[in-house]
């Protein structure tokens, strides 16, 4: 199986292509539009900040590849946020492949939320023997609003989308790379999803 | 709900792991990597890597575990230890950590702080602060807290999370190695002014004193090393009793 991880300039892409590889993946970490192609399996991973990292994929032309990808495709973290429509962090325009808001946590609390946080009403192929309320590492500052597209959900000062899906585009606001073994499980199930 | 976090922390010297108090007597303890994956399967939140070698030559070998510990681990991870310069930093990122904190060259030049969360992101930097009380105030200490300063810890801390650092480790010099509990009234005065987590350190002997900082100091998480090291708790009984007595741990 051909995996790609999506090089983009946002963040620690080397975790997830480790991750893969403990599950015994070899991962190719790339920006060049053919390679993201002829993938089996696209991972779209990111942290940092909205703007700058859509400005990046436009330069490159990434986000027009992105957006007419047939295979599945994982984002993660920013990822995730960068698949939505627009975010509140710098208006950032999304790719518009879910339809979702992404705004900012409300200053009730410590904002970015990071650490261990539980999941719940879990459905879809992602989280196939993922028992509700399991925990996974959450790090970011800004978040997808619910939606009908919400596979998980999580809570921290307000419920916000941990996870959604439409289509062939999966993605996640946690980081499944460095969730112990439910974020291993995740990426197993994303890697054979049939 | 977000958990407290459990963070062992591990003392390495030229690429092994050294067991100790009080940064002497130090005897070596093995291959981090085996147990890093060790406390891994004991539900350890995190992992922190401080990096005690005296010299700059045998520094080298950090960056080789940093990947090993990248390469095995399947938690987020720390490493700290003589961190000076932004390079410095990029160097372990690149290598696979997944925060690096700083501590005396920040206070010597707060930029660095600055300019790492410019580099990096704010949410890859923990600022690692000394403190002791000295004549009824609390004070930053640097080099291995050795050596005084003029700062105050609360003031030193609301700066370094105005420039820009994700997370506080704060370690109380006078609580640190003995075993009586850490240092809950000013663990609970930076939980309370500041708008970054807060990681408590120093001084966990006994299980009631994690409670006691989670509940009483309102800790995010709490970082110790000898107490799992020697075997006198483990961490996944630690954190059973934890949740029996009402603290929100993950298990």
């Amino acid at each position: 199986m051909k995996i790609v991880i999506v090089r983009y300039n946002a963040g620690n892409v080397l975790s997830v292509k480790l991750a893969l590889k403990r599950l015994g993946h070899t991962a190719v970490i790339s920006d060049e539009p053919d390679e993201l192609r002829a993938a089996d399996r696209v991972i779209f991973p990111g942290q940092g900040e909205a703007l700058s990292a859509m400005r990046y994929l436009r330069e490159k032309g990434l986000d027009e590849v992105l957006r007419k990808l047939q295979q599945p495709v994982l984002g993660i973290c920013l990822g995730l946020q960068l698949m939505a429509e627009s975010s509140e962090e710098n208006n950032a325009p999304g790719l518009g492949l879910i339809p979702g808001r992404v705004r900012r946590f409300p200053d009730t609390g410590k904002v970015p939320h990071m650490g261990w946080n539980n999941i719940r009403r879990l459905r879809g192929p992602l989280f196939d023997g993922v028992p509700e309320n399991s925990y996974v590492y959450f790090v970011h500052g800004y978040y997808m609003e619910c939606n009908p597209f919400m596979t998980a959900e999580g809570h921290y000062l307000c419920p916000f989308a941990a996870s959604v899906q439409k289509d062939n585009f999966y993605a996640v606001q946690f980081h499944p790379e460095k969730s112990a073994a439910t974020g291993e499980r995740i990426l197993h199930n994303f890697l054979t999803l049939t | 709900m977000l958990t407290h976090r459990i963070i062992p922390c591990l003392d390495i010297r030229a690429g092994r792991t050294v067991k100790g108090t009080h940064f002497k007597n130090l005897q070596d303890a093995g291959d981090p990597v085996e147990l890093a994956l060790r406390y891994c399967e004991q539900g350890a939140d995190e992992l922190t890597f401080l990096d005690i070698t005296a010299t700059q030559e045998a520094r080298g070998t950090l960056t080789d575990l940093v990947r090993r510990v990248a390469e095995a681990v399947n938690i987020p991870f720390t490493v700290g230890g003589g961190i000076r310069t932004v390079r410095d930093v990029g160097r372990l990122l690149e290598a696979g950590a997944d925060k690096v904190s700083v501590n005396s060259a920040a206070v010597r030049d707060p930029s660095l702080i600055d300019a790492i969360a410019a580099h990096f992101g704010s949410q890859c930097l923990v600022l690692a602060i000394d403190t002791q009380k000295v004549n009824g105030a609390d004070r930053v200490f640097v080099s291995g807290g050795k050596q005084i300063t003029e700062r105050e810890t609360t003031q030193w801390a609301a700066e370094a999370v105005e420039r820009g650092v994700g997370e506080i480790m704060l370690t109380s010099i006078d609580h640190d190695g003995a075993r009586n509990g850490f240092a809950l009234d000013i663990t609970g005065t930076l939980t309370a002014r500041l708008s970054v987590p807060v990681i408590a350190s120093g001084g966990a002997g006994r299980m009631e004193h994690f409670r006691d900082v989670f509940t009483i100091a309102r800790a995010e998480a709490a970082l110790a090393a000898g107490i799992f090291h020697f075997g006198d708790v483990a961490l996944d009984t630690l954190k059973k009793w934890l949740h029996q007595n009402g603290v929100i741990v993950r298990l």
